[in-house]
């Protein structure tokens, strides 16, 4: 455990921007989906964030990027001659990034998100009835 | 005993304590996508008793146990989580009525109405 305890609009503030990282790699990697290349290592590869706990005191933590990697999955070889972008073989490669995989993700990003903003509307809320305490 | 302590009784107490149960839940759903991350909580009663006593709550803090572990380590259910924090809202929101009866109860006899 490490420095002061976190408030409530730290904990899930940051995991909001979090969740809005994996986002916008969510976003960018379907937005590349069917991107074609001239080389294997030109073609896109999908983009996945890791998480990692920041810990504060009295048993809170949050959540921070801990860094961003792209997939090991292999573009996919594609032969076809007529492509502008077709190598000296007559091969492309397509982006290694599966749709159905990033939809799931995302689905599941936005509910992640919600909580968070759930959490945060109830505490304020909390906090508010607190502030009017006696009044 | 402080003025405080004798007014407001077992509440002030039990508020502060919801509110830090309150951020260890948030921290659990905020974490709930890190991989290896342990959901902890805190038996509340326990600590209800050594925070009354004014011993430190720390050994009331414990990490969950998961009904169904994930292959990446994490062990936070949404479901047990949110159920918590609900509950834990009320519990605060109780408190805090409770506390504002005291202190409407004092304005009263203060007032002499």
């Amino acid at each position: 455990m490490a420095g002061h305890p976190l408030s409530l609009f730290e904990i899930s503030g940051r995991a909001m921007s979090a969740q809005l990282v994996r986002l916008n790699t969510t976003a960018s990697n379907l937005a590349n989906a069917g991107t074609v290349s001239g080389s294997e290592q030109g073609a896109f590869r999908s983009l996945k964030p890791v998480f990692r706990t920041v810990m504060g005191e009295n048993g809170t933590s949050t959540v921070a990027i801990d860094q961003i990697v792209s997939s090991p999955a292999a573009p996919t070889k594609r032969h076809d001659p007529s492509h502008p972008l077709a190598d000296s073989n007559g091969d492309v490669w397509e982006a290694a990034v599966d749709s159905a995989a990033e939809m799931v993700e995302m689905l599941e990003t936005s509910r992640q998100y919600q909580n968070n903003v759930q959490v945060l509307q109830t505490a304020k809320g909390l906090m508010l009835e607190t502030l009017r305490l006696g009044q | 005993m402080s003025v405080g302590d004798s007014l407001f009784g077992v509440h002030a107490t039990a508020l502060q304590l919801r509110s830090q149960r309150m951020a260890m839940l948030a921290s659990n759903i905020a974490n709930a996508a890190t991989p290896n991350y342990k959901a902890r909580d805190m038996d509340f009663a326990q600590a209800l008793r050594q925070a009354s006593d004014g011993e430190s709550i720390e050994s009331a803090i414990a990490y969950r146990v998961p009904l169904q572990p994930s292959l990446d380590g994490n062990t936070v259910e949404m479901s047990t989580e949110q159920t918590a924090f609900a509950e834990n809202a009320l519990a605060y929101r109780s408190s805090l009525s409770f506390l504002q009866g005291r202190v409407g109860t004092m304005m009263r006899a203060l007032k002499g109405e």
